[in-house]
């Protein structure tokens, strides 16, 4: 199953690679992996969506703690949360075609947001569910190239 | 106060308490040992790095205090690479600091540059490469602290060049350690506490099985205490003996794949298994789906990633050895009668006692012999050091340790050569001990050249090397799993041993008979300014038995029993 983990890290250099070394080493799967300033500058926020089970997440998580620049970490994968990631897709946009996009770009609150002579770029934010289902409707055009951030997330009420 | 790098490095070092520091120069670090030219801390310069972080890993596990090694950048700093991870694997307090090209030539391939805290990353508690002179201090007291609580582990500090020599405005005050997410441990759950007290009074078939953690806590009284107050026998891991008393009536030997019959069917009978500060390694536990299956699992550890790793407990306990077991003993009430499992266990240890077979050859030395000879010698009061292999066991199987601190060998990652470093290192950190060195013809040609560094230091170390011909431990396997094909094993072209002693100007000894043996190590023990080495030649095809084959589960040992 997946657990989102939102870890909390000293800002230095190298905390990065010390996180991927260890998921690396003990042959833990990252899914994705998100690391951004928090409103503290010296305090980093790692969103990092992990696949295992309730013994590999356990595993996970205590060896996470015990990284020197490690400060927290939250499993909010039951907690209720807002989960947030962005995507952009490049899709073939021939003139005859446009206006179908554009009614789904509509449906998903997507956005165009670079028009080329064959191609558009479409910039959308959801959850997972949502990017996928964006994914699936823009596949039938032709998706040229696609980048996904990799989830956000911050749980709701006072919480943090 | 204006300081240089330098200055403060040495200042900081020794407000750790460093005395001394085991290491090899080279460019990058020539300001660091300009520096050590007038400082009072002693500096044992070895012969190869890995050497220097042998003996300091070796330092640290005599003592107790954190072990210092020093290197250049480049090769320096990769040659010392094996010796982190060796501390690494057996949870050692060691700060290994390297000297580095200066900042601005990082990053563009400069001369002996090498981005040594990404190779030692997996292998190191934690890293430092420190760009600024302002952050030296800190980090030095960080490294220390990091490398001597909690689990303890080796830390690295890399120190480039011109962070060494940068002069500043240095103020005592300013320097604080920044921490936030690196917690010490304090007290144990008490809750936890009384349910171990809880059990260990209704446990009929209670096990005690001791590792590394009880060293390290400094906890070898509470452990005696606790077995004797409750009767209950203990087996130790090869990290944990000398935590109880090889010479008590309740110990059992060491468990695992080269533990003693009794010790392994103590385990699979057991139905409460105490563990102390040991980490269910697969040399120990065997197959781990019947492993100790009959029991109930107490787990004490200060590091709570290894709760639940390898084998589920029952009753898991983050703490510190020694305050968790002072907690458990000061509940426990009743002292049940046991009789029943006293007997079953001694019935075990009169049928399966650990014993070898004389060699046929009449006068020929067996190498269990030479263990029991050093023993009987040294009456249990030496530091012994080993290399790794057939050596390694029989010297965990037939020398009985009493203290701890007085084994030391490389558990964890198993590595050949460490033996002789750690016997300097020993020896430096404990002057008045005997140290000697129970070494394999094949492990001790692994760091030879620190033969000159003991000559130099002036140390009476004894390397015996019980001289097989063979890479024993690998031969065994061989000839028990491969069908006798002994590939690449025999290794009877060697030096002589005694010229190439001679020649570091140690003293060599060679011993081809039993009777010999006894006089010998007499002999040597008497040294007091010189390492000597004695070549044993012993029986060359002996096994260490009793054994566990791998992937198999304890009950199943092959040698060892009446059939042997
Ligand atoms: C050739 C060869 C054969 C071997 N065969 C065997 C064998 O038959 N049997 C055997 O036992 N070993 C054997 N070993 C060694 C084995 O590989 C492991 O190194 C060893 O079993 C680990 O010992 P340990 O469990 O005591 O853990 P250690 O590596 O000593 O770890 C110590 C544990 O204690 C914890 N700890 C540390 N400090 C504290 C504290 N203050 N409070 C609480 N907890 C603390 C740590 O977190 C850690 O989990 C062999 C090695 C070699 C090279
Ligand atoms: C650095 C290193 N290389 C290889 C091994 C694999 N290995 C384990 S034991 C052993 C043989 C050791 O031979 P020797 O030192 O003569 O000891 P013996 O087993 O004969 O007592 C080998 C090659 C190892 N443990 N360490
Ligand atoms: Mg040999």
């Amino acid at each position: 199953m997946k657990h989102t983990l939102s870890v909390t890290v000293d800002n230095h250099p190298g905390v990065l690679a010390r996180v991927a070394t260890l998921f690396r080493r003990r042959g833990y799967n990252i899914e994705s992996l998100c690391v951004g300033r928090t409103e503290e500058p010296s305090i980093s926020r790692m969103t990092i969506v992990v696949d295992g089970d309730e013994n590999v997440l356990e595993q996970v998580t205590k060896q996470l703690h015990k990284l020197v620049e490690v400060c927290k970490i939250m499993d909010i994968t039951s907690e209720e949360s807002v989960d947030r990631e962005l995507a952009l897709f490049k899709v073939k946009a021939e003139p005859q075609v446009r206006a179908e996009i554009m009614q789904i770009v509509d449906i998903f609150r997507a956005h165009i947001v670079d028009i080329g002579r064959k191609t558009l770029i479409i910039e959308v934010t959801g959850d997972e569910g949502k990017i996928n289902a964006m994914e699936d409707s823009l596949r039938p055009f032709g998706i040229i190239e696609m980048v996904r951030t990799g989830k956000v997330a911050m749980v709701r009420g006072p919480k943090t | 106060m204006r300081l240089k790098g330098t200055d403060i490095f040495i200042k900081y070092l020794k407000e750790e308490g460093v005395e001394v520091i085991f290491g090899y120069p080279g460019g990058s670090a020539l300001p660091i040992y300009d520096a050590l030219y007038d400082s009072d801390i002693r500096h044992v310069l070895v012969r190869h790095e890995q050497g220097a972080a042998h003996a300091a890993d070796a330092y640290a596990r005599a003592t107790g205090k954190v072990g210092v090694c020093l290197a250049t950048s480049g090769p320096g700093a990769t040659n010392l690479v094996t010796g982190i991870a060796n501390a690494y694997m057996d949870s050692v307090p060691m700060v290994a600091f390297t000297g580095q090209v200066a900042v601005p030539l990082i990053g563009k391939d400069a001369f002996q540059e090498i981005d040594i805290t990404g190779i030692t990353l997996p292998i190191t508690k934690h890293n430092y490469l420190v760009k600024d002179t302002r952050d030296l201090a800190r980090v030095i007291k960080e490294a220390f602290y990091i490398a001597r609580t909690n689990r303890p582990g080796p830390v690295l500090v890399d120190l480039p060049r011109d962070v060494m020599t940068a002069e500043i405005e240095f103020s005592e005050e300013d320097v604080r350690m920044s921490l936030r997410g690196y917690r010490v441990l304090k007290n144990a759950n008490a809750g936890q506490v009384l349910m171990a007290a809880k059990a260990i009074e209704e446990a009929k078939r209670p096990l005690i099985y001791a590792g590394g953690g009880v060293v390290s806590s400094g906890a070898a009284a509470e452990l005696k205490e606790l077995a004797e107050k409750m009767e209950i026998p203990v087996t130790t891991t090869l990290m944990g003996m000398g935590s109880f008393p090889a010479t008590s009536h309740l110990y059992l030997g060491m468990l695992g794949m080269h533990g003693t019959r009794y010790a392994n069917y103590a385990v699979s009978e057991c139905d409460l298994l105490i563990a102390i500060g040991a980490r269910f390694d697969d040399r120990v536990t065997g197959n781990l789906a019947s492993f100790a299956p009959r029991a109930r699992v107490i787990h004490i550890d200060i590091d709570a990633a290894e709760i639940g790793k390898n084998v589920q407990s029952h009753i898991p306990i983050v703490g510190d050895v020694k305050q968790v077991l002072r907690e458990i003993i000061r509940r426990l009430k009743a002292r049940p009668g046991r009789t029943e499992w006293h007997e079953l266990i001694d019935s075990w240890k009169e049928d399966f006692p650990l014993t070898y077979s004389e060699s046929p050859d009449d006068g020929q030395i067996m190498p269990q012999y030479v263990i029991e000879k050093i023993y009987e010698i040294t009456e249990g009061n030496a530091i012994i050091t080993t290399e790794v292999g057939q050596h390694q066991m029989w010297t965990a199987q037939y020398y009985k340790f009493v203290q701890p601190r007085t084994f030391i060998t490389s558990g964890g990652l198993g590595t050949m050569g460490f033996g002789l470093p750690a016997a300097i290192g020993a020896q430096i950190g404990c002057p008045d001990k005997k140290v000697i060195n129970i070494a394999g013809d094949g492990s001790i040609q692994m760091n030879i050249q620190e033969m000159c560094t003991a000559v130099e230091q002036k140390l009476p170390i004894v390397i015996c090397i019980l001289n097989n011909q063979y890479l024993g431990m690998v031969r065994q396997w061989q000839q028990l799993f491969y069908e006798g094909r002994y590939s690449y094993t025999d290794i009877s072209l060697q030096p002589d041993f005694v010229r190439l002693a001679e020649a570091y100007g140690a003293v060599g000894m060679r011993v081809t008979k039993k009777s010999e043996v006894e006089p010998a190590l007499r002999r040597a023990l008497q040294e007091t300014e010189r390492p000597v080495m004695i070549d044993f030649r012993v029986a060359r095809e002996a096994n260490v038995f009793p054994m566990v084959p791998p992937g198999e589960s304890l009950q199943n040992m092959l040698g060892g029993d009446s059939s042997q």
